[in-house]
């Protein structure tokens, strides 16, 4: 295989961040523990200039390269930006709550990285295998970042059942990938759309392939009833790193999602668009009700977190460009969301006090006005009030449900979301009407922490108040 | 016409004002939030003056601002009033500065979020009545939740959560379901313009869903006979600010909601169903003016009088369509649903008073049951003589401005029907049931007992709030033609929407 320079330009964001991983590996292996503040803003670094790399590319560049396998267009640049982002608030957020517990390590940010790598990877994939190779790079990061506090029993659990069930998950994908690869004779997305253009959903081996991808999916997002993990992992995790795991990976799993479904098997979205609204159901419904009755506010936002991917399948079941759209735009949304509703977790735990209880977070407006603001603005953007962009997003959600036929799932869906309120509004009661009582509850002093959570609260104000460019590039991301 | 956007002033001024207030602090935050409610009134003056209430059709939507907000949805920042929202707009700038004014002594605990939620709301809720564009408008509307949420619960009684969470939700359950109708009209019409959705054809059974979509969202938001139970709570547990600008704007809400959405998109269906609203209507003025007869809590006895009359209200509007359905009887429609906005400013002014006068008596005793009291004329005579006033206004007294609205709604439903209009004027004598009866054994007779004994008369700080509101109950009791000329043009151009089919 001959690589053209034209090739190596269009995986540039790989190429700076696996170079600049691996030299930030170097870097920590000599620097000393008071050098390690280097290797955070370094490794901050180095998410703004993969970040820049895209830009420098072209947004609007669209095209295929090294034989195929790997496509660069404007869905993967938005995605691209998007989990850059997150990822590099996520560190942010993370440092004093690491330091807190001697858990500030270089290998922390590795990992990370090397995560965000197969992420990248991932949503630009152009053939069945890129698709497997940056899903696993992402996953196995993220299974060793669970571990990160290993000795903490805890966490050990979350990290084998994280590990055990994904690599399940990550076996059923390739089981169905390989049942695709058997159906149409090629591993390339686009051409397997073509040489399938004229089978037969009914086929057994076209809908074994298409049900154990979809399950894949399922189980890499977190929807019902493939969600059982999730609460267990997001709850075990030191919350670090669920904050991480919580965001940026969903970006990408829509992704995969989409490439998968709607490139190669764009064909038989009939049959899937009726699978992920059976999902998409489910979800809403075991998301919303089971996170009503949680006292622990991780747990509570794992569950929070299979509703929204409840809304996000429904934007994808429409199987057309305005659906797409909605959903990716459900899911930047949602990424940024969670990323600033974990992140407070981090604001505000110190060590011996992980402030992840709901009544953790009581009487904060007397304590920090500013902190309690920042998490109103969070919770009832997740709730979907407006002027805040989650309304936004489940608004454009709703508009591709309905346009698609499925008046009643749109109904379903809001009345869940009215279910869905009252958990988020519980946070916003303890926060403004109950009486602090605990002395520990102040908000870190970390500069990095506090504009970074700020800005992130503030944007649910700002892009819901000025929501059209992002939905702009939503929206081209399909035309 | 001025060429400066004064709505858009109008709504964001108080919104970042609030904000500034927030960071204020405590201290400095209750000059400035007045100072800033002042501003905002006095921008609201200009925009009374500069609107031209002569003009016909189409041209009774003025100040018209539109830019292009969420290019992606085709949905557009489209502001613009006519002559009911210009007065609904005056009406929320006054109400919030004498709220503002009534909050200095008797809000001690976090003035400044307090002031500043006041003063959001305050910004939202002018919002909604210039709202062109049904997203704006749902924006708008649901914004509003967020600082009545805290307010009730932060400022609120014992039971406040309770209360505030059961607001909340039942508000929130009644809009998602106009946010679904609405995204249907946008996938019908390509836009949310609400003049293009009003010249949209819809089948009727179309029309019916959208119908029942706008009814139940409005029809909490009024609220209406069945669905009227978060109110009572609300109203109870919310603090004194909090009642009356729910009583005198938030409930308005509703009403204008059925003026601006359900009267022009859905026409058809409102006139097929026009029978269950005024159905509706006419139980809230009966059987609940009943219910408000027997309460023990002042609050609450006066909560569910506003239900009562707020039926006034949808029964004024809802018996138009029947009038001009049915009847052909264009100026008994006029006469209806101007009845039906005079009634919404005045009982803006009644209940917004009466509520400000069971926090003066709170305020002093910490009671609002009426068994606490009894004889406060004797030692509050300046109170009484307010409170006696605003009594006879909900009652419906000739002379002051409770009288206007219900008599022109009562003449307007006899026109359609006797019967309906007996029904209807009974609240005449069961509104002067519970509000005199009410008067009697809070204010007269022997003084109860030494804590009522203790009571001083009010200060000059509620001697002006009360003095300000009891000035627009008999301005509009003895002179309501400046309201009525001010949305005439307006009404009219409504009851043409009303008439036109939109069948296909």
């Amino acid at each position: 295989m001959i690589f053209a320079h034209a090739d190596l330009n269009l995986i540039l964001p790989e190429l700076v961040l696996v170079t600049g991983t691996l030299a930030l590996l170097l870097f920590d292996l000599f620097a000393r523990q008071n050098g390690r503040w280097m290797t955070h803003i370094l490794a901050i670094l180095l998410l703004v200039l993969a970040a820049a790399s895209v830009l420098a590319q072209g947004m609007g560049l669209t095209a295929s390269g090294w034989s195929g396998v790997y496509e660069r267009d404007v869905l993967s640049a938005v995605l691209k930006l998007a989990i850059y982002g997150v990822s590099a608030l996520c560190l942010l957020y993370a440092r004093p709550y690491l330091a807190d517990r001697r858990l500030w390590s270089g290998e922390f940010y590795l990992l990370v990285l090397f995560s965000v790598t197969g992420m990248s990877i991932l949503v630009s994939a152009g053939s069945l295998v890129t698709v497997y190779l940056g899903l696993e790079l992402m996953a196995l990061s993220t299974y060793a970042l669970v571990a990160l506090d290993r000795d903490n029993r805890k966490a050990s659990e979350a990290a084998i059942k994280y590990f055990v069930l994904g690599a399940l998950a990550s076996g059923i994908l390739l089981y169905g990938l390989s049942m695709l690869y058997g159906a149409s004779g090629t591993l390339d997305l686009g051409e397997i759309a073509l040489a399938l253009g004229g089978s037969q959903p009914t086929e057994p081996l076209m809908a074994f392939g298409l049900a154990f991808i979809i399950v894949g999916i399922a189980f890499k997002l977190g929807a019902a009833p493939f969600h059982m993990w999730l609460p267990d992992v997001y709850e075990g995790s030191p919350t670090a790193v669920t904050t991480f795991i919580g965001s940026a990976p969903k970006l990408a799993a829509f992704g995969m999602a989409w490439r998968l479904l709607d490139t190669s098997l764009g064909g038989l979205s009939e049959q899937w668009g009726d699978m992920l609204a059976l999902l998409a159901l489910a979800s809403l419904a075991v998301g919303n009700l089971a996170a009503l009755v949680q006292t622990n506010l991780k747990r509570m936002l794992a569950y929070s977190t299979v509703s929204h991917v409840g809304f996000l399948l429904l934007g994808l079941l429409h199987g057309g460009a305005n659906g797409y759209a909605a959903a990716l735009f459900y899911a930047i949304v949602y990424a940024l969301m969670s990323a600033g509703a974990f992140g407070m977790i981090l604001w505000l735990a110190r060590e011996g006090f992980e402030a992840e209880e709901i009544d953790d977070f009581k009487g904060l407006n007397q304590r920090s006005p500013w902190a309690a603001f920042i998490m109103l603005l969070l919770m009832a953007s997740l709730a979907g009030i407006p002027p805040l962009v989650g309304f936004f997003g489940k608004l454009v959600v709703l508009q591709a449900v309905i346009e698609s036929g499925r008046l009643w799932l749109a109904i379903a869906a809001v009345i869940f979301a009215v279910i869905g309120a009252y958990y988020y509004l519980r946070v916003i009661k303890v926060m403004y009407f109950d009486q602090s009582t605990d002395e520990r509850l102040i908000p870190a002093t970390d500069t990095g922490l506090r504009i970074g959570l700020s800005a992130n609260g503030l944007a649910q104000l700002g892009l819901g108040l000025f929501a059209g460019p992002l939905l702009a590039w939503c929206v081209r991301a399909f035309l | 016409m001025s060429t400066w956007p004064l709505l858009s002033l109008l709504i964001w001024l108080p919104i970042l004002g609030g904000f500034a207030v927030l960071a204020a602090g405590p201290r400095l935050s209750r000059p400035l939030a007045l100072a800033i409610s002042l501003l905002v009134l006095l921008v609201s003056v200009p925009l009374y003056l500069a609107y031209d209430a002569g003009a016909t059709g189409a041209a009774t939507m003025q100040f018209v601002e539109s830019h292009v907000w969420i290019d992606a949805i085709n949905a557009s920042y489209a502001l613009g009033a006519d002559g009911i929202s210009v007065a609904l707009i005056v009406l929320t700038a006054f109400v919030t500065v004498l709220v503002i004014v009534g909050a200095w002594g008797s809000i001690s605990h976090r003035p400044h979020q307090y002031l500043a939620a006041f003063l959001i709301l305050e910004g939202f809720m002018i919002g909604v009545f210039c709202a062109l564009d049904a997203l704006l408008f749902y924006v708008f509307f649901e914004g509003m939740l967020i600082p009545m949420f805290l307010i009730i619960g932060l400022w609120g009684g014992p039971n406040r959560v309770y209360a505030t969470l059961k607001f909340f939700l039942y508000t929130f359950l009644g809009s998602v379901l106009m946010l679904i109708g609405l995204v249907y009209l946008y996938l019908q019409a390509g836009t949310f313009d609400l003049a293009t959705l009003a010249q949209t054809p819809l089948s009727l059974s179309a029309q019916s869903w959208l119908f029942f979509a706008f009814l139940i969202a409005f029809a909490v938001k009024v609220p209406m006979f069945p669905v009227h139970t978060w109110l009572p709570d609300a109203h109870v547990e919310a603090p004194t600010g909090g009642s009356v600008i729910l009583a005198a704007i938030m409930l308005k809400i509703g009403g204008y909601g059925f003026l601006r959405f359900s009267l022009p998109i859905t026409p058809d269906a409102g006139h097929e169903w026009a029978w269950l609203v005024i159905a509706m209507s006419l139980i809230a003025i009966v059987y609940i003016s009943f219910v408000a007869l027997v309460q023990k809590d002042m609050k609450k006895l006066i909560a569910y009088s506003s239900i009562a009359h707020m039926g006034f209200v949808t029964l004024g509007i809802f018996v138009a369509f029947a009038l001009l359905r049915e009847n052909g009887n264009e100026n008994a429609t006029y006469l209806g649903l101007s009845g039906a906005m005079v009634q919404m400013i005045s009982h803006g002014f009644v209940s917004g008073a009466m509520f400000t006068c069971v926090g003066v008596l709170y305020d002093r005793m910490h009671s609002r049951m009426i068994v606490d009291y009894g004889g406060v004329a004797n030692v509050m005579p300046w109170f009484a003589a307010f409170m006696v006033l605003f009594a006879m206004a909900n009652t419906g007294l000739p002379g002051t401005s409770g009288f206007v609205g219900e008599f022109m709604v009562i003449l307007a439903t006899f026109q359609y029907n006797g019967w309906l209009a007996a029904l209807a004027a009974t609240t005449l004598i069961l509104a002067a049931a519970y509000t005199l009866w009410l008067v009697k054994r809070v204010l007269y007779g022997e003084v109860a007992n030494d804590n009522v004994a203790a009571l001083t008369d009010i200060n000059a700080r509620e001697a002006f709030v009360l003095g300000s509101f009891a000035f627009a109950v008999l301005l509009f009791g003895v002179w309501p033609a400046p309201l009525t000329t001010l949305m005439d043009n307006s009404v009219a151009q409504i009851a043409q929407l009303l008439l036109h089919s939109k069948l296909p």
